[in-house]
């Protein structure tokens, strides 16, 4: 993994995502409490914490398949509401990738990459297959192409899927433990992906338990715990001198092994 | 490979080929294996297997006797039947042509007979994978049906007027049958959408006129579509009583249908909602590309079962005095004369009916290995 190189693009000033005291509850449980958060463009955040702590949940806020209470979240300026333009204007903006990949099974590899920029985009057929055949490239399977993802290792549909979210030209990829769901020898071959799509510049915002690669690629660290964040800083100050304790305890409990 | 490989790694890879060529094993099972294994396993199932092949001994031949030895396909007359010991078929000779087309007018039975061929034709295609997309399928549908109603209706072309009244036998079955299926599953796709909507209103009227569609029984819905509706229309209004019936129809197995999809939509994880979501795909554009081809694959064979179910209750049209295939028959071998034959026509009209939902039945399954195709999930 290029550790310089990804580095090297360091993030812009432009404000991408911006969560502003963000609470948000289901029924009576309080899942999400004063969430805020900056992203800037180019900006590589890891978010981590315990199982049940919300990691999740504030990730999918951001592009609203969860909805939130309370505060605000702005997407590359756009504001978070009911307002449906809002929510399709934010969604074609921002790729997501599922720890259960959610790849459209009756559909062939090709095909799920051209779903989204043909009937969304409004892109030719052609040039969208074409699209989808440079992104495939990209992430090492195109001569999967024409098969359906249920032929697929979990490690290459996962790499499907990054690349469905890509063949969106997104602006920032949110990535839920992509690589919760793989055997080890596939973890290798999306964390790679993901790395190269790191050094290309992408804004990213990643929940996984993969130190190793939070340390290569991200600029900035996110610690959750039970519906907070509880710290909040640069990679290299997260790892050699993290300042709270529950912090200290997590680390030492996902870096032991 | 750049360099000539070592002897010992070419050896290798012939053997990892060889390995990886190797043919599954035949397994072979002769006749009587079969019969050792299938039918005379234990003692129960030996006298089991005794016991119903006596039975078969018993009641078979005769029956075949019944049907083919002593019985009577030509000519076409009471008396003759009445001397010979086994089946009349004589009587599906002498009426068939009843049977198959009701009260159409005798003369002009080869309008109904060539919308009967066109519709088969038209059928086959459809079926056929490789007639598939809109650019086929829609202009065949609309030329058939065009022709079709022009055959059977007349009016144009110097052909003479039959009132829907007057229609019978095989067209009227497959009239009501393809009506009831075309308006059914629509509706049904609607009404199970709305049940599972997220706005109260729509959730509401779907889940009360599904309930109550379904509560009625089919009789009473045909019932009122050509008695009670006409009540309401305004005077001077007049919808054809076969349109009226075929839309009670419709609305009937459209309710079924509904919750047969239903149950498909459920069937599909919310990660699918949530990717279409996340790339931006509209509820109707999800709905249409992501969930519906799924679930609809789900529920063919739950579908199946009440479209074969439409197909023969599509029989109750008698209830507005319209004669299908087996009311017609009815008539026709209530015919004095040969009024003593009626076992004869009843289990010809009963092979028709087989043909049908079998072929039926048989596609569904083809279709169900089609749309399976490239998928282990
Ligand atoms: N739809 C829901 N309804 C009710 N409770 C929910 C729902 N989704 C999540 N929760 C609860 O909210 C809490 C936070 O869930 P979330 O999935 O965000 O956690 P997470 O940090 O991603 O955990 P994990 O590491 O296990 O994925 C959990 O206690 C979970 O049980
Ligand atoms: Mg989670």
């Amino acid at each position: 993994m290029g550790e310089a190189a990804a580095r090297a693009a360091g993030p812009g000033h432009e404000t991408m995502i911006e969560l502003v005291e963000v609470n948000k509850w289901f029924g009576d449980f309080h899942v999400l409490k004063d969430i805020n958060l900056t992203v800037r463009r180019g900006e590589r955040v890891v978010v981590c914490g315990p199982s049940g702590s919300g990691k999740s949940t504030m990730i999918r806020c951001i592009n609203r398949l969860e909805s939130h209470q309370r505060g605000r979240i702005l997407v590359d300026g756009i504001e978070l509401t009911d307002n449906l333009k809002n929510i399709e204007a934010v969604r074609s903006e921002v790729g997501m990738v599922f720890q259960s990949f959610n790849l459209f099974p009756h559909l062939r590899v090709i095909d799920n990459l051209t779903l989204a920029p043909i009937w969304v985009r409004r892109m030719p057929k052609k040039e969208a297959e074409d699209l989808a055949m440079v992104y495939l490239e990209r992430v090492r399977i195109p001569e999967q192409a024409y098969k359906y993802p249920g032929q697929l290792s979990g490690g290459q549909q996962q790499r499907v899927a990054i690349a469905r979210a890509l063949c969106m030209r997104p602006k920032i990829m949110l990535f839920d433990e992509p690589t919760s769901a793989l055997d080890p020898e596939m973890i290798k071959e999306v964390l790679d992906v993901m790395v190269e799509l790191a050094e290309e510049g992408m804004t990213m915002m990643v929940v996984t338990h993969e130190m190793g690669f939070a340390k290569t690629v991200a600029h900035k660290m996110v610690f959750m715990d039970a519906a907070e964040i509880v710290e909040e800083a640069p990679t290299h100050d997260f790892f050699a001198a993290p300042r709270s304790e529950r912090t200290k305890l997590f680390l030492s409990q996902v870096l032991s092994h | 490979m750049p360099a000539a490989p070592s002897p010992a790694a070419a050896l290798a890879e012939r053997r990892a080929r060889a390995r990886a060529a190797l043919p599954p094993p035949v397994e072979r099972v002769g006749a009587l294996r079969w019969m050792r294994d299938n039918l005379f396993s234990s003692l129960a199932n030996t006298l089991l297997t005794l016991l119903t092949v006596a039975a078969l001994a018993l009641v078979v031949p005769p029956i075949l006797m019944w049907a083919f030895v002593g019985s009577v396909w030509y000519p076409p007359d009471p008396e003759v039947c009445r001397a010979a010991t086994g089946a009349c078929w004589a009587v599906i000779v002498e009426k068939h042509r009843v049977m198959f087309f009701g009260l159409y007018p005798y003369a002009e039975h080869w309008r109904p007979f060539l919308a009967v061929i066109l519709y088969v034709v038209a059928v086959a295609l459809t079926c056929w994978r490789r007639c598939w997309s809109w650019q086929v399928l829609v202009p065949l549908w609309a030329a058939s049906l065009a022709a079709i109603v022009v055959l059977m209706l007349g009016g144009i072309f110097g052909l003479t007027v039959i009132d829907t009244g007057q229609w019978g036998g095989v067209p009227l079955t497959m009239v009501v049958f393809t009506a009831t299926v075309t308006l059914g599953l629509p509706l049904g796709v609607v009404l199970a959408l709305g049940r599972r909507s997220e706005m109260p209103v729509i959730r509401l009227l779907s889940v009360l006129f599904i309930e109550f569609i379904r509560a009625v029984p089919l009789v009473t819905i045909l019932f009122c579509a050509a008695v009670v509706f006409p009540l309401f229309l305004p005077p001077g209004w007049n919808v054809d009583k076969m349109v009226r019936v075929l839309i009670g129809m419709g609305i009937f197995y459209g309710c079924y249908f509904a919750e047969v999809i239903r149950g498909g939509l459920q069937a599909i994880p919310r990660g699918q909602y949530e990717a279409a979501a996340s790339l931006g795909l509209s509820y109707w554009r999800t709905t249409r590309k992501i969930i519906l081809p799924q679930a609809l694959r789900i529920v063919i064979p739950g579908l199946m079962n009440h479209i074969i179910s439409a197909f023969k209750n599509s029989t109750l049209v008698i209830i507005v005095g319209l004669f299908d295939l087996l009311n017609a028959t009815g008539a026709a071998v209530a015919d004095p004369l040969w009024i003593r034959y009626y076992t004869e026509g009843y289990l010809f009209v009963a092979a028709v009916y087989f043909v049908g939902a079998f072929a039926l039945s048989k596609y569904s399954q083809q279709l169900e290995r089609w749309l399976a195709e490239g998928r282990r999930y």
